[in-house]
């Protein structure tokens, strides 16, 4: 019992007003900010998930596959809750529910009768496997485990079992999605090239993104460009499926046939660098046809760059539609452009997404301030501060790599801005420092279909500055006084 | 009820039949084994100990800093992912953050210890208001084993303020459950009898014990019980104080919801300090009614006479929320699939709408729960206990439920099937849903979600 410990029993207290007063003042000071960036040891509110999580979207690209947990049966049901949420739709995925035995003994048996069980009951085409904390401590051989599940007659033998070591004290959930999504091509292609053959197709990364309207848009822009393609981990279809009265456990994913195939395609393009630098690394190495890394395309730079790129790799002009597509959105930002230009923004997210919201930013004048990665890099730093120093707007650009939004509450705080873009989580700074937030990020657990809104893209562009203008203006009309409340904004 | 299980291989239809039974009500005790390691490979719905110490146990508990010790993925799952409402200044004097040491390739090589040493000195500095500070271990801590009980020791020591050390690594035991059992022993070994409440104790001093605050369910049975007369001292653990429950020794009777995860600290409670436990249920106007009554029937003749006017006082809204849903949802089945105490109690509420439960199950319950059911339950309804995606769905194509109540997990997929669906855990992101208050909430919600006019559009006409 507790004063068994010898504690002294003391009365119950209460904090006094003035107390807290002083500390509520005290947290938004540069006082505070100091000491805040002065911890080494504790992460507070990180804006990064571990990186199994990454590996089950990568797993759901793909047409019939379960993602397959080797590990404890908790964290399987945390990644899929938080598909569950930010999506609103299913996420089916096992776990082998290891437990204190599998500590002491390995997982192989829980791995064994896990995929007996699974392949019985879901019926999958392929079983995608990642792995949590347990068995990377312990030193699980998923190699040795998987063959000799094949021997012992558990699974059939030429089942795929692409498998992924993603531990979660290591990267984050974009590092996740590359290692599961490097797997799943390795085992799919493996023995498929074949000396000469071309498909004539465009294969089409686009990282670790769970905005199902960019998938979309990406494979509408293909169309209208008549390029066919094959988008590797289309989640589109999987996370965004249509309520008609069946329940279908694998609603859509790449197909397995074209995703074997893609090794023999003409061209392969990552829209992802930093959430498929390995398996884009493996690609140069294996694949046929050409390969090209390009940043995500928020903003019309890089939209122009990946419209152009696909011009290129495929001999072909730009569609006069998607010229026409580019001049809206160029008409959008310039209708809108007083609405944000000189604002100041704070933003955090994946590197990805990070340049994406810099370039777009800098694009319609506004000023990126407090730039933060919570999982981030030396690279993705120089990379952002060059975006930075090529704009007049970039001047008041920071980048903290490596913070959590602790810091950014405090940075946001001291020097204060006009609005966050970055994702659920940043609603607490918002809400003390009274400032809208965009959710362009993942994840999304507090408002509606925003993931069906494609970001990437000139439609993109248009959705961008459609919610953040709008958004200002409904500030002024809900906070003007009565004699600046006006008709036209 | 094998059929449910037909395409399940034959190991594993060893195992689960025993889960799955039809309800004898009147024996008044389990039907299905329980409690026992989820089958490998059947997707479960079950979470693990990090989860119930975390998300259930310490997590409310709105005065303190609760340190995730481990890499950083459960912490972020967890965070704001429960609906535990707290009161307080986010970051000041309450903390719904999260809190971790990240841990990295090295810390799992030379040890976490020295970092969480660290961790606690800064969390003191930058949080100083809290009141304490829970070391939650997720699985890497057991497995290189660190030693965080010396370290928060220690450290308690030097940063004057409680640092309670909780092993409840992910990998121990098989559900949720455990979690909330070493939970509850480390308020019996660091918490409890460590604070006492500075006004005398009076003879209606009373804890509402396993009541975590879903939506605002505190907020709405703490001032029902205040109205009887009764003065509740510390809730355990929604919106929860820890020095008010570290005195909660000192109260007259506790009062438990979530029999599951608290029994073991009622149980504590009544053997080292005589206080005796009643558990009661607040979901719907009948238990609610009955609930007062047993209280009345505790404290006597005074706070008897209370519980009869605020029974009488609530009987009109209790019909007029009676007379406007029940015609809509009458002769309405429903299954539920939750953990807790929702499986029972919430079954009744059901029935006062018109509609019959016939289905329901725990995902971390063991036998005693089940036995608690058997009597709320219907002769023959069906009961499952750690069910399957692949059950469950078989239970839903044969009962054909008009509502399933269960959790985020599951509720898509209904949804795909054309079946209504609300959130049981999290209440939808609705709430309360306990008390008076909570009814009329509650009836709410089931009707929209079965009466929506969106499932008229579900089959298309082309």
């Amino acid at each position: 019992m507790a004063n068994n410990l010898g504690l002294a029993v003391k009365p119950v207290t209460e904090l006094c007003d003035d107390e807290v007063a002083r500390v509520c003042e005290w947290i938004n000071s540069e006082d505070y900010k100091e000491k805040n960036f002065a911890r080494h040891a504790l992460v507070v509110n990180p804006a990064h998930a571990c990186q199994p999580l990454g590996a089950e979207l990568a797993a759901h690209g793909f047409e019939g596959t379960l993602p397959f947990v080797h590990g404890s049966q908790g964290c399987a049901s945390y990644y899929r809750s938080t598909l569950n949420r930010h999506f609103r739709e299913p996420a089916p995925a096992v776990s082998d529910a290891m437990t204190e035995d599998g500590a002491v003994f390995g997982g192989q048996n829980n791995l064994h009768e896990a995929l007996e069980n699974a392949h019985a009951l879901y019926k999958p085409k392929m079983m995608a496997i990642f792995t949590s904390c347990m068995p990377e401590i312990i030193g699980d051989d998923l190699t040795a485990f998987i063959k000799n599940a094949r021997q012992k007659g558990f699974i059939p033998k030429d089942f795929p079992l692409p498998f992924a070591n993603t531990p979660s004290f290591n990267g984050s959930h974009v590092h996740g999605y590359d290692a599961m999504l490097l797997s799943i091509l390795r085992t799919l292609t493996e023995g498929k090239q074949v000396e000469g053959r071309c498909t004539g197709k465009l294969n089409l990364i686009a990282g670790f993104d769970c905005n199902t309207g960019n998938y979309r848009e990406y494979k509408r822009i293909l169309t209208e460009f008549g390029i066919p393609f094959t988008l590797l981990g289309d989640i589109s279809d999987v996370f965004d499926s249509p309520l008609d009265g069946t329940y279908r456990m694998y609603p859509g994913g790449t197909s397995l046939d074209e995703a074997a195939d893609s090794i023999n395609s003409k061209a392969t393009v990552t829209l992802g660098p930093y959430a498929t630098a390995k398996t884009y690394g493996w690609i140069k190495d294996t694949y046929s046809g050409k390969h090209v890394s390009l940043p995500t395309p928020f903003g019309v730079a890089k939209t122009d760059a990946f419209i152009m790129k696909l011009a290129e790799l495929f001999g072909k002009p730009v569609p006069e539609s998607i010229k026409a597509e580019r001049g809206r959105a160029v008409d959008a930002m310039t209708d809108a452009h007083q609405y944000v230009h000189g604002r100041k923004f704070a933003l955090y997210g994946d590197p990805d997404y990070l340049l994406g919201y810099v370039s777009f930013l800098l694009e319609m004048g506004a000023k990126p301030c407090h730039i933060l990665c919570s999982k981030g890099s030396k690279k993705l730093e120089k990379e952002i501060q060059a975006l930075l120093d090529a704009s007049p707007y970039g001047t008041d650009g920071k980048i903290y790599m490596n913070k959590d939004l602790w810091h950014l509450r405090s940075l946001v705080m001291t020097e204060p801005v006009d609005a966050l873009i970055g994702d659920t989580h940043g609603k607490f700074i918002t809400r003390d420092a009274k400032i809208p937030l965009f959710r362009f990020g993942f994840p999304v657990f507090d408002r509606v279909n925003l993931h069906r809104s494609p970001l990437v893209g000139y439609q993109g562009v248009i959705n961008m500055v459609t919610s953040i203008c709008n958004k200002f203006i409904d500030i002024v009309d809900e906070t003007c006084d009565d004699r600046h409340f006006e008709m036209m904004r | 009820m094998t059929k449910h299980l037909k395409c399940t291989p034959k190991r594993a239809k060893k195992k689960r039949a025993p889960h799955l039974a039809p309800n004898d009500q009147a024996s008044c005790s389990a039907c299905v084994k329980s409690n026992r390691k989820t089958v490998p490979g059947v997707m479960s719905a079950r979470g693990c100990a990090y989860a119930g110490a975390k998300g259930v146990v310490w997590g409310p508990i709105r005065d303190m800093v609760h340190v995730s010790h481990g890499p950083v993925g459960c912490g972020w799952y967890s965070w704001g992912t429960r609906r535990n409402l707290m009161s307080g200044i986010n970051g000041v004097t309450s903390f719904a953050m999260q809190f971790t040491s990240d841990f990295q390739e090295k810390d799992i090589v030379y040890g976490g210890d020295k970092k969480l040493k660290q961790l606690l000195g800064e969390a003191r500095e930058l949080f100083p208001l809290a009141k304490g500070i829970s070391v939650l271990s997720e699985c890497p801590v057991g497995l290189i084993g660190d030693d965080i009980n010396s370290v928060a020791k220690q450290s308690s020591a030097e940063l004057d303020i409680p640092i309670i050390p909780c092993n409840c690594e992910g990998f121990r035991g098989v559900s949720q459950s455990l979690g909330h059992h070493i939970s509850n022993d480390t308020i019996r070994d660091f918490v409890i009898e460590t604070r006492e409440y500075p006004e005398p104790v009076g003879p209606y001093d009373v804890a509402l014990i396993g009541e975590y605050n879903i939506g605002g369910d505190a907020w709405s049975v703490k001032p029902l019980l205040e109205e009887i007369g009764l003065n509740v001292k510390a809730v355990w653990t929604g919106d929860g104080e820890i020095e008010k429950i570290a005195a909660t020794h000192q109260v007259k009777l506790n009062i438990i919801h979530c029999y599951r995860s608290m029994n073991y600290m009622c149980k504590v409670m009544e053997e080292k300090y005589g206080i005796p436990w009643m558990e009661l249920n607040f979901f719907g106007p009948a238990k609610i009614a009955a609930s007062l009554r047993k209280l009345g029937e505790y404290f006597g003749e005074e706070i008897r006479q209370k519980v009869d006017a605020v029974i009488a006082k609530y009987e009109p809204k209790v019909q007029e929320i009676i007379e406007e849903y029940r015609p809509r949802l009458e002769g309405k089945k429903v299954m539920l699939y939750v953990g807790g105490l929702r499986p029972r109690h919430t079954v009744n509420a059901y029935e006062e709408l018109g509609m019959s439960v016939v289905g329901s199950g725990y995902e971390f319950a063991h036998g005693d729960d089940y036995d608690r059911t058997a009597a709320e339950m219907p002769d023959a309804t069906v009961i499952y206990d750690d069910i399957s995606e692949y059950e469950f769905e078989q239970f839903a194509h044969e009962l054909k439920p008009d509502l399933v109540g269960s959790g985020i997990k599951e509720k898509y997929l209904f949804q795909k099937m054309g079946i209504p669906f609300r959130q049981m855990h999290s209440w939808d992101y609705s709430g309360p849903y306990e008390g008076y208050e909570g009814f009329s909430v509650f009836a709410r919600d089931v009707d929209m979600a079965v009466n929506s006019p969106t499932w008229g559009l579900v089959k298309s006409p082309f």
